[in-house]
């Protein structure tokens, strides 16, 4: 059967699933709308929370990211899952406890101060469209390639998918779609993973392949892809080649940015009990682990598959030639993924032969001198194109190139539905019937969180024309935003009795605002192209990039907050026994019941 | 709700508790995965790529197991 019809009857059969499930358990009031009820199983309610989180950055983009660069990105495998260890031990027993639908809930009530609200609702959606332009991008890369267009139109058609999913169907009320959604992208991202693993080393279980002998040659398979690497004048893979500062507050950030991050916090509103708020976080991050821990497997076997294609003689020998790529069925990949434009050759000197290597090293250069080479005739190589087109690259049956294709999208759909939901929940119930029109009808609270939806889903696509980073890298800039701003409210809002609404709407205020004005300088005004001041490359404080701000945000969030809370009245003993009362598990039905 | 000094009692052993998961949620990443890396790059690799998930893992449960015995001790579990 013809790919491109399997790819439609995977992607097809997938959705109706979705989509059935959303009407079998259709939600029915606002309650269940926000907080999908709170009578789901911490199992499941990990499952959905894990279908939330893992985005295209995780699905699509991340594996590209380690491929590429090796050791220096695992930052983003220990940023990713060390934030749950702080969303479970300093967040969600404590806003289960709480017991209300959204995150400025609580930072309005804790901090006694409509205007502190007002702040987490702009902190929140700041956060929330960045990452919904890392989501905009994968998206366009999956459409692109299963439609067979260019990146454009597959973002542009990417876009009205989303919308009419988010706004029309399913939304995230339904905790059983996300499972099903999970099942359908952790099926998709382990399968390809698997039959890789055993061609290369032997081993089915991809993290420990990835550590085996490559069966091919008996050497290890990480010696083996250090050598070839280097060998074609590229960093060695297992090395560090970046610097530690940048390392450590990159991964810093992304744990406090996932600490942070309103669709993920939401979920633990969502479980029974205080007890299964501690459960839940540790259930959602055994799904996520599934994936995070074959992802490095993925990136590494990809990495080693793809040079041995352009090299099939070894890298001492003859390059691949050009009319091997055209014919051959093994290369069919490179002339699919040409189409996107995110994957692109050019026979530079001339000799019917593609010689991919690191033409900016200077050994590199003496043996291209000799050869004849005029330079690295591999010209673009999308690091987000690596996970769809790796079930090709290995051979693989079309079944599994189908199934990615559907997992990719799932990926990509529950997190920006998600988000989405986040998005207006909080300027509906947040913002105009929390403070501007506080006897707004619920058929109009309605209405307008899906005119926010809608918004925000047209701002996010224009971003997403041009991100400012691949899709995992534009998600991070929103996890250092979150970092910045929302994580060091809630905890001090849970930590301290003694930090204050003046404290508190300052920290906020500085965090965010430090925040983005430095990813600014450095992305880009709005991620408008060529309207930055500095660059990544050559930052701006102490070296570091705007990429691993969101640590430093969270420290002078931190800071203001406690400087300007002493030098203020404490807050009122009403708000301390609100303080004494969240950080008590007894007593949360009722909490719950009250709303 | 229980008396003052019992809830007192319970958040000071409930500190302890996420302080010590803390140390080593940051000593097994920024430790072993990144900081030693010059010294042990293979070992630093293996946490960095594998070995930091597990442990993120084990921390939770671990935590999650101590504080619901943790609530009922003090007599502040849900009922």
């Amino acid at each position: 059967m013809d790919q491109f019809v399997l790819n439609w009857i995977f992607i097809g059969a997938s959705f109706a699933l979705y989509i059935g499930i959303a009407i079998w358990a259709r939600a029915g009031s606002t309650s269940e709308f926000y907080a999908a009820g709170r009578g789901v199983h911490p199992v499941l309610n990990g499952m959905a929370t894990g279908a939330d989180w893992m985005s295209a950055a995780s699905f699509i983009s991340m594996a590209g990211l380690i491929a590429f660069v090796g050791y220096d990105n695992s930052t983003f495998l220990m940023g990713w899952t060390g934030g749950y260890v702080l969303l479970a031990l300093m967040l969600a027993p404590y806003l289960r406890k709480f017991g209300k639908f959204t995150v400025p809930e609580f930072i309005g009530d804790r901090f006694y101060s409509p205007t502190a609200r007002l702040v987490a609702v702009i902190c929140l959606i700041v956060a929330s469209i960045t990452y919904v332009i890392g989501q905009m991008t994968g998206v366009g890369v999956a459409f692109g390639r299963f439609l067979e267009v260019d990146n454009t139109t597959g973002l542009l058609i990417g876009a009205a998918v989303v919308f009419a999913y988010a706004v029309f169907g399913g939304m995230k009320g339904v905790t059983y779609t996300q499972v099903a959604q999970y099942v359908v992208l952790i099926t998709a991202y382990t399968i390809p993973a698997i039959f890789i693993s055993l061609e290369l080393t032997g081993n089915p279980i991809p993290g420990l392949g990835l550590f085996g002998n490559e069966v091919a040659s008996g050497e290890p398979l990480l010696a083996k892809l250090d050598q070839i690497v280097t060998e074609l004048g590229f960093a060695e893979y297992t090395t560090r080649n970046s610097d530690t500062l940048n390392m450590v507050l990159f991964t810093l950030s992304l744990m406090i940015g996932t600490a942070g991050l309103p669709h993920v916090i939401m979920r633990f509103f969502t479980v029974p009990t205080v007890a299964d708020a501690r459960w839940s976080a540790g259930w959602a991050l055994v799904f996520i682990a599934l994936l995070y821990l074959t992802a490095p497997a993925v990136g590494a076997m990809a990495r080693l598959n793809i040079t041995n294609q352009f090299w099939p003689e070894g890298t001492q020998g003859e390059a691949v030639s050009l009319e091997t790529i055209e014919t051959s069925p093994e290369y069919n990949w490179m002339l699919t993924w040409q189409k996107t434009g995110l994957l692109n050759w050019e026979d530079k000197n001339g000799d019917g032969k593609i010689q991919y290597y690191n033409d900016a090293n200077a050994d590199m250069q003496a043996r291209a001198e000799s050869s004849g080479w005029t330079g690295n005739e591999l010209t673009k190589f999308d690091r987000d194109i690596l996970v769809l087109a790796n079930p090709e690259i290995a051979n693989l049956p079309g079944w599994v190139i189908g199934l990615v294709a559907a997992g990719g999208l799932a990926a990509a759909l529950s997190t920006a539905a998600g988000l989405l939901l986040a998005i207006s929940s909080a300027v509906s119930h947040d913002l105009m019937k929390g403070q501007l029109t506080p006897d707004m009808s619920e058929a109009n609270e309605l209405l307008s969180a899906r005119i926010a939806m809608a918004v925000a889903i047209a701002v996010a696509t224009y971003l997403g024309l041009n991100p400012p980073g691949f899709a995992a890298q534009t998600v991070a800039l929103a996890f250092g935003i979150a970092a910045a701003s929302i994580f060091p409210a809630l905890m001090m809002g849970i930590f301290s009795k003694r930090v204050n609404n003046t404290g508190a709407v300052a920290g906020m205020l500085v965090g965010l605002i430090v925040t983005v004005i430095y990813i600014f300088l450095h992305k880009g005004w709005f991620f408008i192209p060529d309207t930055n001041s500095y660059t990544d490359a050559a930052p701006l404080f102490l070296g570091i990039k705007s990429t691993s701000f969101g640590a430093v945000g969270a420290l002078l969030n931190f800071a203001t907050a406690i400087l300007v809370s002493n030098a203020t009245a404490a807050p009122p003993k009403e708000i301390q026994e609100l303080v004494e009362s969240v950080r008590i598990p007894r007593g949360a039905g009722a909490a719950a019941a009250d709303h | 709700m229980s008396d003052k000094p019992e809830n007192n009692a319970y958040w000071a052993a409930n500190i302890r508790i996420v302080t010590w998961c803390l140390v080593i949620w940051a000593i097994v990443p920024f430790g072993f995965g990144i900081l030693l890396q010059p010294v042990m790059p293979g070992f630093a690799f293996w946490v960095a790529q594998q070995g930091s998930i597990l442990v993120f893992l084990a921390i939770i449960f671990f935590y999650a197991w101590r504080m619901n015995a943790l609530d009922r001790e003090h007599g502040v579990d849900e009922q």
